[in-house]
């Protein structure tokens, strides 16, 4: 879509865009470059000397077992937040829509978490979690369950995962909601007089109306569980024990930053690179497709 | 007929209450990791160091919060409060700065480069900072921008998702009024000033929402590139309060903090909520 009307001149647009051409060549696509180039080569730990050495730094990090390691719990982590997040949320936003009167309150009440930082959430399921102070570790160990998430790396995933979710549930909740609320009344009420209880309708009419924000919140909340979860696992775990909650951005920061390994840090940006360009991607054909529907 | 139809759609009497009863046992225990907090931040380090913990405030609850804010632990909680609020504030008004500009060069002019500047913008929106960390922090570095405002805001507030949404939105500004403008003998900058800024007014606000609780709740970037505690921001900042050896954490002053990171956010979504519901929409189409 084009505008008919347009103002004439060359210089003024120049300058108003000026700005953020800027900060995006900067900050964004010299980095990106920087990764590219740097990932061709491995450098000293002291930054005195770099040797190219071309795609040994891939091949590596593809027969490091760490590195697939990493993607796999990567994997397990992304799959297990998408389904922790969204399940609830949308249990809690069919309530929500069978509510008359009062939905409202719910949802003011349940937006909150959203506005908490994950690195925030990880602090309060941390003390919730911890295995000196925490109440429900105390209780678990009451109940003769020896909890501890600090040795235990399925038990440090599970927290992980429930501390990402939880405050995801509050956007997966807004969204559902809102495709629930459109859903046309006739539809279902015609459904009703045919006899369709109530889950029979929510299988065979709901759920499948509901399909585009479903698919819409599965790609967003991958995204989120890819990248955004780094507050949540460094107030956490810091990718222990035993690395079983390095995720793969983690350990571009924990390969970078602690262990000073730029080369391979690099090469992870850009394998990195390649998965944001993919999911990207999908959403993109996802938007295009519901244009048509 | 109509009533009967509806009683079978919409819940009445003992399913009526069970769906609330439902819904008030969802609330709770989405609530429980806060007020768990606010608890904790209400009691004294005795009270939660010989578990179980009460579930109930206790009456320290000014002396933890004067505590946090005024001493804290590294650094006072005032001071990391005040960095968050330029951090989220920065980000939000430069966004929303530079994407009105360049949204409006692209929608509104036609000039050399014009396709090549939007694909450019348009590939920001692939590079999350946590990809390019080390390169980014080694520009930032260059500048001499470590532990300092700019280094925290301009980083991140180059990304395409504001520069879109004005872009969508200054499509559907009928095209009489630019016509009109121009009859008028209008500067293109005297039409954006006088008609496409106040026209865009709910959607500027909308944004300013969302992006203000991006700018808070960054963590990584604050990370890496603060050094100095003076210059910390208080979502990152909460971690720096664990010590790191076998001692215990002081909880209280912890949780209080926790607590006063996420005020801010939470006005301004609950406040807002029509805004950040449009908004949260508008962003992600």
């Amino acid at each position: 879509m084009e505008k008919r009307v347009t103002f004439r001149g060359w210089m003024l647009p120049l300058l108003l865009i000026l700005p953020q051409v800027v900060i995006s060549a900067v900050f964004f696509f010299y980095p990106a470059g920087q990764a590219i180039w740097q990932s061709l080569f491995i450098q000293d730990p002291f930054g005195l000397s770099a040797r190219f050495v071309g795609i040994d730094n891939f091949t590596f990090l593809l027969s490091d077992p760490f590195y697939r390691a990493s993607f796999v719990t990567t994997a397990v982590f992304s799959v297990l937040v998408t389904l922790c997040s969204m399940v609830p949320a949308l249990f809690l936003a069919v309530l929500a829509d069978r509510l008359i009167k009062g939905s409202g309150v719910y949802r003011t009440l349940l937006i909150w978490p959203y506005a908490v930082a994950p690195a925030v959430a990880g602090v309060l399921w941390l003390f919730m979690f911890n295995t000196r102070v925490g109440i429900i570790s105390w209780y678990l160990g009451t109940l003769g369950y020896d909890w501890n998430y600090v040795l235990n790396g399925g038990e440090a995933m599970g927290l992980v995962v429930v501390a990402s979710s939880w405050g995801r549930i509050s956007y997966n909740f807004l969204f559902f909601f809102a495709a629930l609320q459109a859903v046309p009344r006739s539809v279902i009420e015609a459904a009703a007089i045919d006899g369709a209880r109530f889950w029979r309708r929510f299988f065979t009419i709901v759920l499948p109306l509901l399909s585009p924000t479903t698919f819409f919140l599965l790609v967003v909340n991958v995204v989120y569980a890819f990248f955004e979860t780094f507050g949540v696992i460094h107030t956490i775990t810091a990718g222990g024990p035993q690395q079983s909650t390095t995720i793969l951005v983690y350990k571009v920061y924990a390969d970078g930053f602690v262990g000073q390994d730029l080369g391979s840090s690099s090469a992870q940006s850009v394998i990195l690179l390649l998965v944001v360009g993919l999911l990207t991607v999908i959403q993109f054909k996802f938007i295009e497709k519901r244009v048509h529907y | 007929m109509e009533r009967a139809i509806q009683g079978m759609v919409e819940k009445r009497g003992a399913g009526l209450w069970l769906t609330h009863v439902f819904m008030i046992i969802g609330v709770l225990v989405i609530f429980f990791p806060i007020w768990l907090a606010f608890v904790a931040s209400t009691v004294a380090q005795q009270d939660i160091i010989q578990p179980p913990m009460p579930v109930w405030p206790g009456d320290q609850f000014w002396v933890n919060y004067k505590n946090a804010l005024f001493s804290g632990v590294n650094v006072p909680v005032a001071t990391m409060l005040f960095n968050s609020l330029v951090m989220a504030v920065g980000i939000a008004v430069g966004k929303i700065i530079i994407s009105l500009l360049s949204a409006f060069a692209i929608v509104y002019f036609r000039f050399l480069g014009r396709n090549f500047f939007f694909w450019m913008i348009f590939l920001t929106l692939m590079l999350p900072v946590e990809v390019r960390i080390v390169p980014t922090f080694e520009v930032v570095a260059g500048f001499g921008m470590l532990n300092s405002y700019s280094g925290l805001i301009f980083p991140l507030i180059a990304s395409a998702t504001a520069t879109f949404l004005f872009r969508q939105f200054f499509l559907t500004i009928p095209d009489e009024l630019a016509e009109a403008a121009r009859v008028d003998g209008a500067r293109p900058m005297r039409f954006f000033w006088d008609i496409v800024v106040p026209m865009s007014r709910t959607n500027i606000a909308a944004l300013f929402v969302i992006l203000f609780i991006y700018g808070w709740n960054q963590y990584l970037w604050p990370l890496l590139i603060t050094t100095d505690p003076e210059m910390n921001t208080i979502v990152m900042g909460i971690k720096q309060m664990f010590p790191s050896g076998d001692d215990f954490a002081h909880w209280p002053t912890i949780m209080a903090t926790s607590i006063l990171a996420m005020i801010p956010p939470v006005i301004v979504v609950v406040g807002m909520q029509r805004l950040f519901i449009r908004g949260l929409v508008d962003s992600e189409k």
